[in-house]
């Protein structure tokens, strides 16, 4: 599913240059669940973004589902974007105006496909996270759980490849934070691949496979036994 | 190719975000109405002041005799000038080609009559030429021509005013008109953009006039436009040589003010195109002034746009949005808030306007109007430099890496 060889970034601070990312191999196969794990500034954000195709690495290959990930234009990352990925992000994202449903339907639109259609199918992943009636909520008007849950129905939407979260119960109470990760859990049951950056050691363990970063290299990469999220909910 | 969601995607963005586009569409209407208003008070100025200037030609140059008021040669003063028909020709011959038109003038007073309407008016005995000089239009019928002229014929042509005081329902052309006794046949009515003053007038051959007001062949005035071609110190200079020729022709010292005076229009033309110069360089400064402010209004409120989209653009590349489907999306709905408020701008300023006609006249602004060329010409501006300065920082937000745009909280 994903291949990463010799991964390298560094960005310019002033003269001198921060190296964050010093040669990372990681390879995930489909249908695994992997935490990155790291102290702020080890790289894992980083390393998400390169692979979300949302920043670009210096030197290194990058293979997704056998596409070699290199020197994209903007027009073709936005597509492979589109195709490929899915993302959940710390502060959810949402387009402030939109509602719940028109914000779940956005990947859709720039997929192409037509008004009526994507809105069925926005409405069908809405109901998937349960907030079927939400669905003409503007997200200042649900909790945060909630605005996850739309964030996590526009992710699957596309019906992407490779689920990306970004520290996805970072801005939660705990027991959102298992709600959310209950969630997660049961779509990597059914079969979706998904990566998560965090920095919570509990909600590591809710995934299968915990890779540790610290100064730019990975220092460990385990699998470990799941812990389930739903006996806490 | 109509893209129906692209719309959709805008009106919704311009809908929900109505603090922002109120405020973008205040600024260009704002700068549109300020444009309306102060181009149609400029205008109205301009109204008011062709006005007061007429429509007659305003190359005249006009001539006329008194008696001298210095011994010169040998002369006594208190002597009379007297232009005849061989100083017309004498200025044709020393300055043919520097005359537009000439003709001379014999005026009096008459009593008209027509069956049983009575009343008195200026007869000015003209050659053909003073109709181009003091404009008039043949409404029926003909003017005087130089046949009138040389068979000083008893030919008559009418003012509008005369035609309504005389000829109620009847149509003059034909029909034949007393003047003090004598009976002369109307050949045709004039009008005159100055109005009643110079439609109550009968204009007849002067050479008829000469032979029944004194069988001579004396002419009060002379008047004459002057090549267009020459300019206004030319022009000037021009109407100097005349009466310095005259003097000499008529022995009259140089500098003896009364005997002939010279009325030329150059004088009062040049205050009149220095005015007209100024007031159009005022025009100019303030329509470049409010295009200016608007201008820079709408680039402000550009940047301010893209830098409030940051994220929401960052969001829309995540999910997969192409550069371009970027910058359109910024750019339309700005070239949209831009048009309608250019729009609205402008009906409010044409409404004010309206309104205030009937003030404006007080402070001599008449019929203040803006053309629709104009304002369009403005708003159009306005939509360009508002696509330029939206454009740029849209393009750059668009090229923005997603990672930096969505760490834009």
């Amino acid at each position: 599913m994903l291949e990463i060889k010799k991964l390298h970034k560094s960005y310019p601070i002033g003269d001198s240059s921060l190296h964050v990312l010093k040669g990372i191999d990681l390879s995930v196969e489909s249908g695994e669940m992997v935490a990155i794990m790291g102290s702020s500034g080890s790289g894992k954000s980083t390393l998400l973004n390169i692979i979300g195709m949302l920043d670009e690495a210096d030197s290194g290959d990058y293979i997704l589902d056998g596409l070699p990930i290199k020197d994209l234009t903007e027009k073709k990352a936005a597509i492979y974007r589109n195709k490929f990925l899915g993302f959940i992000f710390q502060s959810f994202n949402l387009i402030n105006y939109k509602n719940a449903l028109e914000n779940v339907a956005l990947p859709l639109y720039y997929q192409g496909m037509k008004r009526q259609e994507r809105q069925e199918q926005a409405m069908f992943h809405l109901e998937k996270v349960g907030l079927a009636a939400w669905a003409t909520h503007l997200p200042k008007e649900l909790s945060g759980g909630q605005n996850q849950r739309v964030a996590i129905a526009r992710a699957l939407a596309a019906n992407p490849k490779l689920l990306l979260a970004d520290e996805p119960t970072g801005a939660l109470d705990t027991k959102t934070s298992h709600e959310i990760m209950a969630f997660i859990q049961q779509l990597n049951d059914e079969g979706k691949t998904i990566l998560m950056v965090t920095h919570e050691e509990d909600i590591a363990n809710m995934c299968k496979r915990i890779v540790r970063l610290r100064d730019g290299v990975i220092i460990e990469d385990e699998k470990v036994s799941q812990v389930r999220a739903e006996q806490y909910v | 190719m109509f893209d129906l969601d692209l719309w959709r995607e805008i009106f919704q963005s311009i809908n929900k975000n109505r603090t922002r586009s109120l405020l973008s569409g205040f600024t260009v209407a704002f700068a549109i109405l300020l444009f309306t208003i102060l181009f149609g008070i400029a205008n109205g100025l301009n109204n008011t002041f062709k006005e007061a200037f007429g429509t007659d030609a305003t190359n005249s140059i006009v001539i006329f005799s008194g008696r001298t008021s210095k011994a010169y040669k040998g002369l006594q003063a208190g002597r009379r000038i007297q232009f005849k028909n061989e100083d017309h020709d004498f200025i044709l011959e020393e300055f043919g080609d520097k005359v537009q038109y000439i003709t001379s003038k014999v005026n009096r007073q008459v009593t008209a009559s027509f069956n049983n309407k009575k009343n008195n008016y200026q007869v000015r005995a003209v050659h053909p030429e003073h109709m181009f000089i003091e404009n008039n239009k043949v409404k029926d019928g003909r003017y005087i021509n130089q046949n009138d002229v040389n068979n000083r014929a008893k030919v008559v042509v009418i003012g509008k005013v005369v035609e309504d005081d005389l000829f109620f329902k009847t149509n003059p052309i034909g029909k034949y008109i007393n003047l003090s006794g004598i009976q002369y046949k109307i050949v045709g009515v004039f009008t005159d953009d100055e109005g009643y003053n110079e439609e109550n007038v009968i204009y007849m051959p002067i050479s008829t006039a000469q032979q029944i007001y004194g069988n001579n062949d004396y002419v009060d005035i002379l008047h004459l436009t002057y090549n267009p071609e020459l300019n206004n110190d030319q022009a000037l200079a021009f109407g100097n040589q005349i009466i310095k020729k005259l003097k000499d022709r008529f022995d009259v010292a140089q500098n003896d003010q009364r005997a002939i005076r010279v009325w030329n229009m150059a004088e009062a033309s040049k205050n009149v195109e220095q005015f007209n110069f100024a007031l159009s360089a005022i025009i100019l400064v303030i329509g470049f002034g409010t295009l200016i402010a608007g201008i820079v209004g709408i680039s402000n409120i550009m940047i301010f746009i893209v830098k409030e989209r940051t994220k929401e653009i960052g969001i829309r590349k995540a999910l997969g949005a192409s550069p371009k489907s970027i910058v359109s999306i910024i750019l339309i709905e700005s070239v949209i808030i831009t048009a309608i408020a250019g729009y609205v701008g402008l009906l409010i300023g044409v409404g004010v306007l309206e309104l205030a006609t009937k003030t404006l006249e007080t402070y001599f602004i008449k019929e203040p109007g803006v053309s629709t060329v104009l304002v369009f010409g403005a708003t159009i501006t306005l939509i360009i430099a508002g696509t330029i300065a939206g454009y740029f920082p849209a393009k750059r937000a668009s090229q923005i890496k997603p990672i930096v745009a969505l760490r834009n909280d």
